[in-house]
């Protein structure tokens, strides 16, 4: 017995070495003028995380006229372990809005939304830094947020992008992001949160045109311990690359008021 | 009763202008940037960076009195501030939001009276420049355009969202169209951000972003068309200048088409106030290219998140409702 606690001792020391050593920056970043690490360019994910952060094998859309175009693809799970840990209630609203998903999913009424979701949505965005701020503007819904690199500061007020005050760790640009309301969710799959949301985000340059990113996620009124999601971001390399117009509300407007429209007189 | 009503807005009349005393007006020109020098970014480009606030007493268009003249003289300018100050509200002041007749809640309770505000002026007469100090008259075609687009909607105007304007859709506000002008004098903060190779301009309102390359780049593909535009930037001297084309049909900058074509201009000529310069033309609207200059002032953040469409459903489906209710209610009428 005592041999083998020492073995998995051992073996657990093994591993944590292992962890470290895949952690630790291989890779330098070129810097900015100003000697920090630079991230700046235009991102996206390549994966499937929005329709489900877990792994989920491929699935009909939920129009069926659309056929093969907009149906669900199968993607690996973007979550360490494959778990998500929500505290039973929250585990039975989950599903709930798994199940009405078209009709719950904030994404689907164009609303802001929220981070980490803003990510690994499927559009660009784009790191712009500079001295004292760092912008993260989205293409998806023109969403935008400004990371304080100064000194911490408190959010004036809840909202839907949260309030994110950033530090350099290294090659790794460390946002702590608090505030956000609960009215935005991770993905496609109902995964959600409340308003006690605390994401910390990881970006770390992996290559000149990757980056990896980590998102710890906690909140002690949905899940019963803090989570962690990661990808690897892709810089989208071709020429004059560049954020364009993504202003979905037209495309809501439909959905949301169509039921309005002044009824053809007879 | 008439008479006391008229006696309480005469004496809200008097209040709001009162508060006028309170403006704070950053006059600059000629002598007192001679000193001044914009600093730079690690990148040794101009630092434009910090938060502006573009609420103004200029109105847009020259009162038709003034005619050629551009500027106040430092005497002029004085006393104009000070008729103000005494309550009479000039046809040469633009009180924007403070107007009497605009006040519809007590705008000092949440600080968004701009009485309240720092305001950068140049003793311009204008915001237009230039001997006219009008937008030019719109050519007859335009008119046209703009009066069967008018006429189209006549009469349907709550038929659909889809004949609602764009601002109250919140797919596009008064506040973030460009070229920027004044607007009222609450959420009418603008962002300036500067990285490798990019500018950032963020709204306050609505979370307007526009990321403005600076490497002379081309403007996109022509069939790619935007409501705010495809912006290029690059810098000449201590200034920004963004090229603007792309526009959509929709965008119609005081009745200009999709042919739109902006030319904005960024600098800082003191520590206090950034100048926004821009020049539109537009064949098929007007004859000639008009242009104004704004002198923002430096203003405290942070921009807070304005989330327009995520908090227009009630207030965008009562609107829609009510009309169909009311046309309800009149075919019942009508039985």
């Amino acid at each position: 017995m005592y041999r083998l606690r020492k073995i998995a001792l051992v073996g657990s020391l093994f591993l944590a070495a292992v962890s470290v050593w895949s952690q630790a920056p291989a890779y330098r970043a070129p810097r900015t003028a100003d000697g920090k690490p630079n991230l700046n360019g235009i991102w996206q994910a390549n994966n499937s995380a929005d329709w489900n952060l877990q792994g989920h094998s491929a699935a009909q859309g939920p129009v069926y006229a659309l056929g093969a175009v907009f149906s669900i693809p199968p993607g690996l799970s973007v979550v360490e372990g494959d778990e998500i840990p929500y505290l039973p209630a929250a585990a039975a609203k989950q599903k709930e809005n798994r199940a009405n998903w078209v009709k719950l999913d904030p994404e689907v009424k164009c609303y802001l939304p929220g981070v980490p979701r803003a990510t690994y949505l499927p559009y660009p965005f784009q790191i712009v830094q500079s001295r004292e701020n760092i912008m993260m503007v989205y293409e998806y819904a023109g969403a935008v947020r400004t990371i304080n690199m100064g000194a911490p500061t408190k959010a004036p007020a809840d909202s839907w992008m949260g309030w994110s005050n950033g530090h350099w760790e290294g090659e790794t640009l460390v946002v702590d992001v608090t505030s956000q309301n609960e009215d935005t969710w991770f993905d496609r799959a109902g995964n959600f949160h409340s308003e006690a949301l605390h994401v910390v985000e990881r970006y770390t340059p992996r290559s000149a045109d990757i980056l990896n990113y980590e998102a710890t996620i906690e909140d002690p009124k949905v899940f019963s311990r803090p989570w962690k999601i990661s990808m690897p971001l892709y810089r989208r390399v071709e020429k004059d690359a560049r954020l364009l117009e993504y202003k979905c509300v037209e495309f809501a407007e439909e959905l949301l008021y169509g039921t309005l429209r002044k009824k053809a007189s007879k | 009763m008439t008479t006391r009503r008229s006696l309480a807005s005469a004496s809200a009349l008097a209040a709001t202008i009162a508060g006028l005393l309170l403006v704070q007006v950053v006059v600059w020109g000629q002598a007192s940037e001679k000193s001044w020098t914009v600093p730079r970014t690690p990148d040794g480009k101009p630092d434009l960076q910090g938060v502006y606030a573009n609420a103004t007493l200029t109105p847009l268009e020259r009162p038709k009195s003034l005619g050629a003249k551009e500027f106040y003289t430092d005497q002029e300018f004085a006393e104009l501030m000070k008729r103000i100050q005494q309550g009479i509200v000039p046809e040469e002041a633009d009180l924007g939001n403070a107007a009497p007749q605009d006040v519809r809640y007590d705008l000092s309770l949440y600080g968004f009276d701009v009485t309240k505000a720092t305001l950068a002026s140049n003793k311009r007469t204008s915001l237009i420049v230039g001997p006219d100090g009008r937008v030019p008259p719109m050519l007859p075609e335009a008119r046209k355009r703009n009066a069967e687009r008018a006429a189209k909607n006549k009469g349907h105007e709550f038929d659909s969202y889809e004949n609602r304007p764009l601002q109250e859709r919140c797919i596009l506000m008064a506040q973030e169209r460009i070229p920027m002008l004044p607007g009222a004098a609450d959420n009418n903060l603008l962002q300036i951000v500067e990285g490798p190779g990019y500018v950032v301009l963020l709204h306050e309102i609505d979370h307007s972003t526009r990321v403005i390359p600076t490497d002379e780049r081309p403007h996109i593909s022509q069939s790619i068309r935007e409501y705010q535009g495809d912006s290029v930037g690059h810098w000449e001297g201590n200034t920004l200048v963004v090229d603007t084309t792309n526009f959509t049909d929709l965008t119609a900058f005081r009745g200009s088409g999709e042919k739109l074509h902006l030319v904005e201009r960024f600098s800082r000529p003191n520590e206090k106030t950034l100048l926004y310069q821009f020049t539109v033309e537009d064949p098929a609207t007007w004859d000639k290219p008009w242009s104004a200059e704004i002198p923002m002032a430096k203003a405290k953040g942070p921009v807070y998140e304005w989330a327009c469409h995520e908090g227009n459903l009630d207030e965008f489906v009562t609107i829609l409702r009510g009309a169909r209710v009311e046309e309800e209610e009149s075919k019942k009428a009508a039985k």
